[in-house]
């Protein structure tokens, strides 16, 4: 304990005040109080120090979630001048420890800021990764580490391999989206053909999988899903082998992109997309009912003729 | 076959403990302390219990000496300023709504705060030296309507950046270029509601990912494409969903249900007392895992959107099992009981808005 240290014997501890009343009252553990009794004595004198540092690392042990304590070591570390080398393999191994918090995230970034260095980051998240392929502070690292520093080059192969391993990690596909986004773009009709192509062979390896369909949606609905030739067709070809609720919406969605931007077929075409509308609230898709009945209403009304209009609403 | 039960006098002893004395199994939380007062208030009053007058007081005091010197509320007395317990602190505080209550909030130092953590893009760190991401437009947001502090120039850009969050899922991730997440998406979209420009987001693909959330077996929410459910996404989720409702019929839209909200009230309300319920009481993700007053919270607020549409103008309820089950309405942009929204708004809007000492970025505070 702090309380029984001699190097330590010259700071008056700090008691944790609050209040004659305590509300939401932690029954901390004596270490606890001990360590964070002396924690807040440093702070009141501002004290800057080796010891100082030791025992930031003890208060992050105890609540690695307490932001005060790090930015206090942060302050430190800049103040004394640490090597920030050994910075990075103190929070590599607390990062390893505890992956899900924000605070060492937020941590590990400023000091490969310091360092000016992002040689670690990729390996390092990529091991992050392994364990949880979805870690949302990993990736979020990653892609400022990636956007900071131009690591493009290698992304690509990276994410095609953890799709590899799991398509149906979101995240993954997110990031296939970031990388693109962020270099070539998806207006080069090679590169969005090549996406297509990619994204109908997942389809085909595993239909009921929504982040490929969410994915070729996302890439081609600011030309139009109605737009790429001959997808309608490939669709409709799906739907006999590989059906999925996920199929029938995309379906509903290329026929409402049809309805915007053609003037033609608009009756057969409305028919079309209210007869899958019906189908998913009924049968394939009932969890969404209220949501497909909804869109159903708004693409009759907003397409359908007057006269059939209103009698159509009233029923549904 | 029995009907779902909500088990109202065990979640009711479980929170009146809590709100005085946590095990040290909280430690993790001691950062946090003015959210444990938040979701353990805002559930009690979900349940329409009253807190006796000398613990809402007591409250009160607590949060005082949360309050930092330079504004804004930090995790606990000593600790730093942070937009998360700010938000938690003043909904809190709002709940009690006593006087007392509304005194406590430096409105002055509380502008200075968010001045403070204002940065040029649009965007907020959490805190002084700390990261960014949409919950603090959300954090900043809230407090700022409640307390009538908000200045022409408190949200410059915010609207912007926090649309740049929106991604070609229709969600919103916690910064640009991120996976859409149920509860950066709520914090966008909320944030949105309350600078009155949710309409700059696409509001008809933000409407499709999250009616696309909810599990089609086990009735609750997912908080990502692919994830697993959740039951604090009952909140985050379909908390979307009476927001959208009512942006889309702000927007002219006739097509709107005038019953139900855009996701299935019963499953989810089915999912909630039937998988989320702790038999001492508490509330939790998902079977298998353990209570905490955070899934209380958003299990039973989740629990309340479910069961009530509309507002006080047009109400529609549905509530699974018996009527013993039904939960107080919540407002959906704030998350607190809407009569103690009014009663706070009214009160602020009472005092004059504070003349900003310094503006944004004036302040350093990025560097450590």
């Amino acid at each position: 304990m702090y309380r029984d240290r001699k190097e330590w014997a010259d700071l008056e501890p700090v008691p944790q005040d609050d209040g004659p009343n305590p509300v939401v009252k932690i029954a901390y553990s004596d270490k606890f109080t001990d360590v964070y009794d002396y924690f807040r004595a440093l702070l009141k004198n501002d004290e800057k120090s080796d010891r100082a540092l030791l025992l930031t690392a003890e208060a992050i042990e105890l609540n690695a979630a307490n932001y005060t304590v790090w930015h206090y070591r942060r302050v430190l570390l800049q103040a004394l001048e640490k090597d920030l080398r050994e910075e990075m393999r103190y929070i590599t191994a607390i990062i390893e420890d505890q992956p899900k918090n924000y605070q060492v995230w937020h941590h590990r970034r400023m000091v490969v800021e310091w360092l000016n260095d992002p040689s670690e980051e990729l390996e390092f998240i990529a091991e992050i990764l392994s364990q949880d392929a979805k870690n949302y502070h990993a990736w979020q690292h990653r892609q400022w580490v990636i956007k900071e520093y131009k690591l493009w080059d290698s992304e690509l192969e990276y994410v095609e391999q953890l799709l590899e391993e799991d398509v149906r990690n979101n995240s993954a596909w997110n990031q296939r989206h970031y990388i693109i986004s962020h270099t070539t773009g998806y207006s080069d009709p090679a590169i969005l053909n090549r996406e297509v192509q990619y994204s109908l062979k997942q389809i085909k390896k595993a239909p009921h999988n929504e982040s490929v369909w969410n994915y070729l949606k996302g890439i081609l609905q600011d030309l139009g899903l109605s737009s790429h030739p001959g997808l309608l067709e490939q669709i409709l070809e799906l739907k006999e082998t590989h059906c999925s609720p996920y199929l029938l919406g995309f379906l509903v969605d290329i026929y409402e992109d049809f309805l915007e931007n053609t003037l033609e077929h608009h009756e057969e075409v409305l028919s079309k997309a209210l007869e899958l509308c019906e189908l998913l609230a009924r049968e394939k898709d009932t969890i969404r009912r209220e949501y497909w009945s909804y869109v159903g209403r708004s693409l009759q009304t907003k397409y359908g003729s007057t006269s059939n209009r209103l009698i159509w609403i009233h029923s549904h | 076959m029995t009907e779902p039960t909500l088990l109202r006098d065990q979640h009711y002893q479980y929170l009146k403990k809590g709100l005085r004395h946590l095990s040290d199994a909280y430690e993790c939380l001691d950062a946090s302390r003015p959210w444990l007062c938040y979701w353990i208030l805002h559930s009690l009053e979900l349940l329409e219990e009253p807190v006796p007058t000398a613990i809402a007081s007591d409250v009160c005091k607590f949060l005082a000496r949360c309050q930092s010197p330079t504004g804004g509320f930090a995790g606990g007395p000593c600790q730093a300023a942070h937009l998360a317990p700010t938000y938690a602190a003043v909904n809190a505080l709002c709940i009690i709504g006593t006087q007392e209550a509304y005194n406590i909030i430096d409105r002055e130092k509380l502008l200075s705060f968010l001045f403070s953590v204002k940065q040029p893009d649009g965007s907020f760190v959490m805190h002084i030296g700390g990261e960014v991401d949409v919950r603090s437009t959300y954090c900043a947001a809230s407090v700022a309507s409640l307390t009538n502090i908000m200045t022409p120039t408190l949200f410059q850009d915010t609207p912007t950046w926090i649309v740049s969050c929106q991604n070609w899922e229709g969600g919103l991730g916690g910064v640009p270029g991120l996976e859409a997440h149920g509860g950066y998406t709520f914090c966008g979209m909320a944030a949105m509601v309350i600078l009155g420009k949710e309409h700059m987001l696409d509001l008809k693909s933000l409407l499709r990912w999250v009616a696309s959330r909810q599990m089609r077996y086990e009735g609750g929410f997912q908080g990502r494409c692919n994830k697993l459910v959740d039951g604090c996404y009952s909140f985050w989720q379909a908390g979307l969903l009476p927001l959208l409702h009512r942006a889309l019929f702000k927007g002219g839209d006739s097509t709107l249900s005038l019953q139900k909200w855009m996701f299935e009230q019963q499953a989810l309300q089915e999912y909630i007392l039937l998988c989320c319920q702790n038999p001492a009481g508490g509330l939790l993700d998902k079977p298998g895992k353990s209570r905490d007053f955070y899934h209380t919270c958003y299990c039973l607020s989740g629990l309340s959107v479910a069961q009530h549409f509309g507002n006080m103008d047009l109400h529609h309820e549905l509530i699974v099992g018996r009527e013993e089950n039904r939960l107080a309405p919540s407002h959906p942009v704030y998350n607190i009981c809407p009569e103690k929204v009014a009663q706070a708004i009214q009160h602020f809007h009472q005092l004059p808005v504070p003349v900003p000492a310094q503006k944004e970025g004036e302040a350093p505070n990025r560097l450590s």
